[in-house]
């Protein structure tokens, strides 16, 4: 599904990306862990191809296809989401509104025809169960004055509508309370299908109680340090990140 | 790295076509000759060419305004053509009596003028430059009493209403271009509502410019009777030229005691090009009286096109509890320029006026807002409420904020509300993250911003406004 090899990015000149190297396979849950400034949104927000990022090496290959080629909506047309850390506000465009168009957008690259606002309305009635809300929040401006636990529920509700085959969740699981972290956590887990995959980046081994991760990767300064399976998670939880920080160190 | 907000390309503006048809028009240049012509040709009454011969005098000692935030070479008022009109044979019976040309013209601007074809609940009055062509759905409005038609027909079949409420409102030596309006005007339309009554359907004027070197000076007023109510839109396209064209009109509105009028402009202009060759000098004088107690006046504006926007539609507040309310987008691409705003005059206890501003700056546009809120000595527990917007679209473009505030009464209150906003970089992007192209994403993030004013139009309008705004930015973000 996901095949990263040796990527290097910058931002501003500096160099945050110093040759990342994964591989996520389609029904996989990879989370990604790491002390703050490591990298792991600059790596989120350059899979999804953000514009202040300027990839230097490397490459990304997502379902087959050359991923740092596509322009940032061909990559969401094609299945990429990337669930914000910071959701930004969009004032005066319903969430009912930005929802099917970006529902439509999609449906259009893939040359199926647009839903009508009547039809679009059932479908959002489903997706909205999932994330456990009421109807009110469609009329509400996107993100607009949104409480930081509801701009997250939110992008799991566009994740939900969008369907993607890769998710990228960064830090969906901050500033939740318990009830949300479950109902976000169901979610996730209720979109998951055998030929998607998702990464989630989060500090909080609890979030992987709810969300199984196949591996555990361990970003610093730019690099992976360290991979291995959910327990790795649990040890972290117990050490902290300084005993692989100083390994890495040693060996760079 | 290059910002996805910063180079800007020209779309094309789809409306500047030219009609080919025999036109009657009048020698270039203004004197008292050429007014009496113009006077004679549509046969007016003594009083008609007083008036305007009276504001010729008062025009020739006035000086053109520059305080407005706009630069533009001088204009020779000696080298426009004052009066042009599509030649017809004899005056109109029926709408079967167009010229085929002219209605295949508003075909192709998408007004039908066919009342068959028309969306049923708005009724047109078609000005082509200088004269209107056509007025639909007279007939089903006489049933109400209600008169709409052209100011032309206005002065012959009711002079009496002319004579009463013309310059009632903006006096024809209120301003320079005023006062030139009151002098050369040519048609327009006229609306009389009368007492108590709703009208039933949504009025609209269409104006277009066509010959070259013609200015266009039309006169519209609007009575609406005691309790009675009106919405009229007015929508406006001019060709491609690479000559700049004047555009000169008056509104009055007068609203009478319990009386409501809804005003609402789609302001399409030829814009000029990319380097600012070109466009319509859209200098216009609006204005609204809120003569009578508990009226109320609304004016909600459009504004994409014109090389250059220069008013400020305004309410006098007069009857006790009248409310005053403005509602504006403007937006300037490429080389526009747009100096707009209100006037809210607040004369009578209790007024209340409301005033919306959304300015959009893109291109190398230049965007100043101009407010007056006055609140005159008598005006006892008056408010006024003003929000005042901006967003840049790149780093050339520039938003400019004027507002006067003018207390004389104590118990009055003025609020003012104002914010500036760069499209942000990672708004666009996250729309793009959600599948949406920059234009799409764009489009989406500006028509937000205009919101409150677009939810003040009349539905179908809001519509075809929301395009509009997408056009006008289209390919202002490469
Ligand atoms: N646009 C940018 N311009 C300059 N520096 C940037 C930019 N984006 C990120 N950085 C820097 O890159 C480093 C990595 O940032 P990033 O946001 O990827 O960290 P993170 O691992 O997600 O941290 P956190 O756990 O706090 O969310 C930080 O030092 C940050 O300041
Ligand atoms: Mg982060």
């Amino acid at each position: 599904m996901l095949e990263i090899k040796n990527l290097t990015a910058t931002a501003g000149g500096v160099e945050i990306l110093r040759g990342i190297t994964l591989t996520v396979n389609a029904g996989e849950v990879h989370a990604i862990m790491g002390p703050n400034g490591s990298g792991k949104s600059t790596l989120a927000q350059v899979l999804a191809g953000h514009p202040a990022y300027e990839v230097t090496g490397g490459s990304v290959t997502y379902k087959g296809q050359d991923l740092l080629d596509m322009e940032p909506e061909e990559r969401a047309q094609a299945g990429v989401f990337l669930a914000f850390q910071y959701p930004v506000e969009i004032p005066g465009v319903t969430n009912a509104y930005f929802l099917r168009a970006a529902y439509n957008a999609k449906r259009k690259a893939q040359g199926l025809e647009e839903l009508d606002p009547m039809d679009f309305l059932d479908l959002l009635e489903e997706k909205l169960k999932l994330v456990e809300w009421g109807p009110e929040i469609m009329s509400r401006a996107v993100n607009a004055g949104f409480s930081g636990g509801e701009k997250k529920r939110n992008e799991i509700l566009q994740m939900a509508v969008l369907e993607p085959s890769l998710a990228i969740l960064d830090e969906t699981d901050s500033g939740l309370d318990i009830d949300a972290l479950k109902i976000v956590a169901d979610g996730v887990n209720a979109l998951r299908r055998p030929d998607s995959a998702t990464i989630v980046v989060t500090h909080y081994q609890r979030l992987l109680n709810h969300i199984v991760p196949d591996q555990v990767h361990v970003l610093a300064g730019g690099r992976i340090v360290r991979s291995g399976g959910k327990e790795l998670a649990l040890e972290l939880e117990e050490r902290g990140y300084e005993w692989l920080t100083e390994a890495a160190g040693a060996v760079a | 790295m290059t910002s996805p907000v910063e180079s800007f390309v020209q779309q094309e503006y789809k409306y500047g076509f030219v009609t080919d048809i025999e036109a009657d028009t009048v020698p270039r240049g203004l004197n008292e000759d050429i007014i009496r012509l113009i006077s004679a040709k549509k046969e007016e009454p003594a009083f008609l060419l007083e008036w305007r011969l009276a504001a010729y005098r008062r025009w020739l000692d006035m000086t053109e305004p520059h305080w407005p935030n706009v630069q533009y070479p001088p204009i020779d008022y000696q080298d426009i053509i004052y009066y042009s009109a599509p030649r017809q044979a004899k005056p109109l019976g029926s709408l079967d009596e167009v010229d085929p040309e002219l209605l295949a013209t508003y075909e192709k601007l998408g007004i039908s003028l066919s009342e068959q074809k028309r969306l049923s609940g708005v009724a047109v009055d078609a000005i082509f430059d200088s004269v209107s062509v056509a007025t639909t759905f007279k007939d089903k409005l006489k049933e109400h009493g209600v008169i709409f038609c052209s100011f032309s027909e206005a002065v012959r079949e009711h002079p009496e209403l002319v004579r009463k409420y013309l310059g009632s409102v903006v006096p024809a030596g209120d301003n320079f271009f005023a006062a030139l309006n009151a002098a050369v005007f040519t048609d327009g339309s006229f609306v009389y509502i009368p007492k108590g009554v709703t009208c039933p359907m949504e009025l609209s004027t269409y104006f277009r410019i066509n010959a070259a070197d013609t200015g266009q000076f039309e006169r519209t007023l609007i009575v609406a009777d005691e309790g009675a109510t009106v919405s009229y839109l007015e929508g406006c396209t001019a060709p491609k030229r690479d000559t700049n064209q004047l555009h000169a009109a008056v509104v009055e509105l007068v609203a009478l005691e319990g009386a409501t009028i809804k005003y609402s402009t789609v302001q399409n202009w030829y814009a000029g090009d990319s380097e600012g060759v070109g466009g319509i000098y859209n200098f216009v004088t609006k204005r609204g009286k809120c003569a009578g107690a508990r009226s109320r006046i609304t004016w909600t504006q459009v504004e994409t096109g014109s090389a250059i926007t220069w008013k400020y539609p305004s309410v006098i507040l007069q009857g006790d509890d009248s409310i005053g309310e403005f509602y504006s987008v403007a937006v300037v691409n490429n080389r526009q320029q747009a100096d707009t705003g209100t006037k809210m005059i607040h004369v009578g206890r209790n007024t209340r006026s409301t005033i919306i501003s959304k300015g959009i700056s893109a291109g190398r546009g230049q965007n100043s807002y101009r407010g007056l809120v006055k609140m005159l000595p008598k005006a006892v527990g008056a408010r006024n409420y003003t929000q005042c917007d901006s967003m840049l679209i790149g780093n050339a473009c520039g938003a400019h904020t004027f507002p006067y505030i003018d207390v004389q009464h104590p118990s009055a209150s003025v609020e003012h509300e104002a914010s500036t906003s760069k499209i942000g970089e990672d708004q666009i992007f996250y729309c793009k993250q959600r599948g949406l192209d920059t234009e799409d994403a764009i489009s989406m993030i500006v028509n937000g911003f205009c919101k409150d004013v677009f939810q003040n139009l009349p539905m179908e309008f809001a519509v075809e406004a929301q395009k509009l705004l997408g056009i006008s930015l289209e390919g202002s973000v490469g």
